[in-house]
């Protein structure tokens, strides 16, 4: 499989994902303001500021916005222009990675996801509005499953299908421990526990990963933080759990080069064997021992080796940028006064690196 | 498709009829669902003049046209002719030049056209074929005679809608398909796949050829048709940074490390093909590439160089080349033809522009030329200046009063201008895919009919029989 189109099919996968996040997280939030009916605004808009700081978009907002209220947050994470992050910009990304790939993805695969495109590229804010903010995220959730869906039932599970996979899990992974950093606060063990908030913010945090009902199987009763964190980031079976995700990222890995498990052949190989080594051999009172911010850290910033490894080992196009780990997506940590530190996300994309070039046609 | 009594020919009877049951509604309802699934598909091209790049679709108009089967032998007969002679025209011109030591065509015509390619002198292509793929424009006339109205053989593009307009129309008018007979058209690709693996170079160790479809990129206006052509023949499809030369030889970088690549359809120009040899600025192309083609590791379709036959100056000599190459009579006629190199021609199209159409040599999509009739004053005088700067560069042609045919525009059927362009491959032996692109000019009048400047397209039907 050409280098380019294994980076296509990983940025296509990554940005479907983080588009349904997004709009998952901004739909749970709307319905958790609902059950607070009697907020000040203020507070209110406080609300908003963990959901900044879950999508990775909270230093780049302040520049634009100087108090984080609904609209302001709305507008920024699902239509803003310059938000290389926002619903519209990920669907667009993924609907150009895909352009650059259609002879590789399945017919089905691309007329779902142009059909997302299209219906999203004259929508305004207004228009959101009027259908309902809650049926708009519906809308890109539903197209992000269906279009997962039907990659799963028309593409040929080959190297292609693999490299979707890994960009999928990777994004899931990310996001996950992103919703848990972002609600430190509401996580961590403190005095104030058993306020009235604390289970709905709880509930709110599940839901935004769609983990609610799975949950619930498995922690029958009240829901507590630490089973929270637990599930989230620990979880075997539940799909959007840290550790689910690496392991599904491993193994996609391993199926690309053929390599036995246990076994690597390459760094990203060796990152990710190591870092499900370590979400093993763990417990939730490592995690809360060592705090959660640490230990979210360090784990997004191993998620983002691995990423970074893999476009070194497979998609780099030449063998200088093969060599100079410069030319990797490059994610520094952004920290800043106003938002707490959260690593930024990884975004570069060879494909829309070059395209300006290519336009000279 | 009427006679000029009004009465419907034999071989668009039962067409009309299937039309005749629909009522308007359900006509109206099948275009538009038509143009949503153009559109859902991708099926767009890329507008240049508008710097947002928007997609638009391909105007796709459902009336068909119809060949019958005794009117299509006569055009494959032609083309088979004329692709022929231009293939021989191209071996000799980088040979021996015998044409032009006999004075057939004058020497400074090929010598100094643009896309003539003196490093490729002596160079001999792999089998011998310069033009794998071409792209013929017909017109016919009001007494329904076929004329060539140029040869595109550099890259012709456009056969992807040709292909899924007959895909659009298969689910409109099914029953019609069954009751008319209708050759089809889907072997197009599989018959390209067999020319670009007939002219493959050498493949690696017991390789089966490595045959990929070179593109200059998502932004390029026929990157749909790329996309396409590479997914129905199952080949990859690449950019110039995907491809890296290495002793000569070419390799794709794949995520398992290079691999070899032995033949190349090419849908960028020469000029852009490789910045070690052509125009220096080209990020498209692969530097090295025309070494290793040189080195005869790697095949190009078409080849380089084949510009010089499809020029709009050397077209007026192809009734000639046919004559000495083939010692035969050209089937299908050349629109006569006007030369500026020519004294007595350019006095002659100075004087008549306002009754002519005046084309740029090198252009192509419509640009850089003037329909006399349909220009004002100024446009007129304007053109005139140019073409008095450049003579060699433009020639002249009769405004040919282009056949036309009923479509379907703002709620009824209007005659429109048409042309057709078939598709002619070349490799172990030549294939026509039965039918072609007939584009049609849209807006009311119009004579142009490429994409471009408001043109749509039709569907193509060739008959098993001739009614």
């Amino acid at each position: 499989m050409l280098s380019r189109v294994a980076d296509s099919l990983y940025w296509m996968s990554r940005y479907i994902e983080r588009a349904e996040n997004i709009a998952r997280i901004l739909d749970v939030n709307l319905q958790l303001l609902l059950d607070l009916p009697t907020l000040d605004p203020k507070r209110r808009n406080a609300l908003w500021e963990p959901v900044l700081r879950a999508t990775g978009d909270a230093f780049e907002f302040y520049q634009q916005y100087e108090v984080a209220t609904p609209e302001h947050v709305m507008e920024y994470l699902i239509l803003n222009e310059k938000n290389s992050n926002s619903i519209q910009h990920c669907i667009n990304a993924a609907r150009e990675n895909a352009r650059h790939v259609r002879e590789t993805i399945s017919v089905e695969m691309w007329e779902e996801l142009n059909r997302v495109y299209l219906d999203l590229k004259h929508v305004t804010m207004d228009d959101i509005e009027r259908q309902t903010p809650s049926e708009f995220f519906k809308f890109i959730k539903d197209g992000s499953h269906l279009f997962q869906g039907i990659t799963d039932a028309t593409m040929m599970h080959g190297e292609g299908w693999e490299f979707i996979q890994t960009g999928k899990f990777l994004e899931r992974a990310d996001k996950t421990t992103r919703m848990l950093d972002a609600n430190e606060e509401v996580l961590l063990p403190h005095e104030k526990k058993g306020k009235v908030r604390e289970p709905l913010m709880l509930n709110a945090i599940l839901r935004s990963c769609s983990a609610e009902t799975g949950y619930r199987r498995t922690y029958p009763g009240y829901v507590e933080s630490d089973k929270v964190v637990d599930f989230l980031v620990l979880n075997e079976f539940f799909p959007r759990s840290v550790r689910f995700c690496v392991y599904s990222l491993d193994d996609s890995l391993h199926r690309i080069s053929g390599a036995k498990d246990e076994h690597f052949t390459n760094q990203a190989e060796k990152l990710s064997g190591r870092l499900i080594s370590e979400i093993i051999y763990s417990t939730v009172d490592d995690i809360l021992g060592r705090g959660i911010h640490d230990y979210i850290d360090e784990l997004q910033m191993k998620l983002n080796s691995i990423g970074s490894a893999m476009a070194t080992t497979y998609m780099a196009y030449s063998e200088e940028a093969a060599a100079s780990p410069a030319a990797d997506a490059k994610p520094a940590e952004a920290k800043s006064a106003s938002a707490p530190a959260t690593t930024t996300l990884p975004a570069s994309n060879q494909s829309q690196a070059t395209a300006a070039k290519a336009v000279v046609a | 498709m009427f006679t000029p009594d009004g009465n419907p020919r034999p071989h668009y009877k039962a067409l009309l009829e299937r039309i005749e049951d629909m009522d308007r509604e359900e006509f109206d309802e099948r275009r538009a669902a038509v143009d949503n699934s153009f559109l859902r598909q991708g099926i767009t091209f890329t507008v240049y003049s508008d710097d947002r790049g928007t997609e638009r679709i391909f105007p796709f108009d459902l009336l068909p046209r119809i060949i019958p089967d005794k009117e299509w032998r006569h055009l494959e007969a032609g083309l088979t002719q004329r692709i022929t002679a231009l293939n021989l025209f191209l071996h000799d011109i980088y040979h021996d030049q015998r044409i032009l030591k006999e004075g057939i065509i004058p020497a400074d015509y090929i010598l100094g056209a643009k896309h003539f390619r003196p490093e490729f002198m002596h160079f001999n292509v792999p089998k011998d074929i310069y033009i794998h793929v071409c792209g013929s424009d017909l017109i016919r006339d009001k007494d329904g005679t076929y004329y060539v109205l140029e040869d595109n053989g550099r890259c012709p593009s456009g056969v992807s809608y040709l292909l899924e307009n007959r895909q659009a129309l298969k689910r409109i008018f099914p029953a019609a398909f069954e009751k008319i007979g209708v050759r089809p058209v889907d072997d197009y690709c599989e018959e390209l796949r067999n020319v670009l693996t007939y002219v493959a170079a050498p493949p690696e160790r017991g390789n089966r050829p490595t045959v990929v479809l070179l593109t200059p990129g998502v932004y390029n206006s026929a990157y749909f048709e790329h996309s396409f052509l590479a997914r129905q023949m199952g080949i990859e499809i690449v950019e110039g940074r995907d491809l890296v030369v290495k002793d000569k030889k070419v390799y794709m970088r794949t995520t398992k490390g290079l691999q070899k690549v032995d033949s190349i359809y090419r849908r960028i120009d020469d000029d852009f093909l490789d910045p070690q040899v052509f125009r220096k600025d080209s990020v498209l192309g692969v530097p090295g590439l025309v070494d290793a083609y040189r080195a005869g590791n790697v095949s190009l379709a078409n080849s380089i160089g084949t510009g010089a036959a499809d020029d709009k100056a050397i077209y007026y000599f192809v009734p000639k080349m046919i004559k000495f190459y083939l010692d035969q009579e050209p089937i299908l006629p050349n629109v006569p033809t006007y030369l500026g190199a020519n004294s007595s021609d350019l006095k002659y199209m100075l004087e008549n522009t306002e009754n002519m159409v005046i084309k740029a040599a090198n252009e192509s999509g419509g640009y850089g030329m003037i329909v006399g009739s349909k220009a004002t004053k100024e446009e007129i005088e304007d053109f005139r200046d140019k073409v008095k700067a450049d003579p060699r560069n433009y020639i002249g042609q009769p405004i040919v009063s282009l056949s036309r045919h009923p479509s379907y525009t703002d709620g009824h059927f209007e005659g429109r201008h048409i042309d057709l362009r078939p598709y002619i491959l070349y490799g172990e032996k030549i294939t026509i895919v039965p039918g072609g692109l007939t584009r049609v000019a849209l807006r009311k009048g119009s004579l142009v009919v490429n994409s471009s400047q408001g043109g749509g397209s039709k569907d193509t039907w060739v008959l098993y029989g001739d009614a």
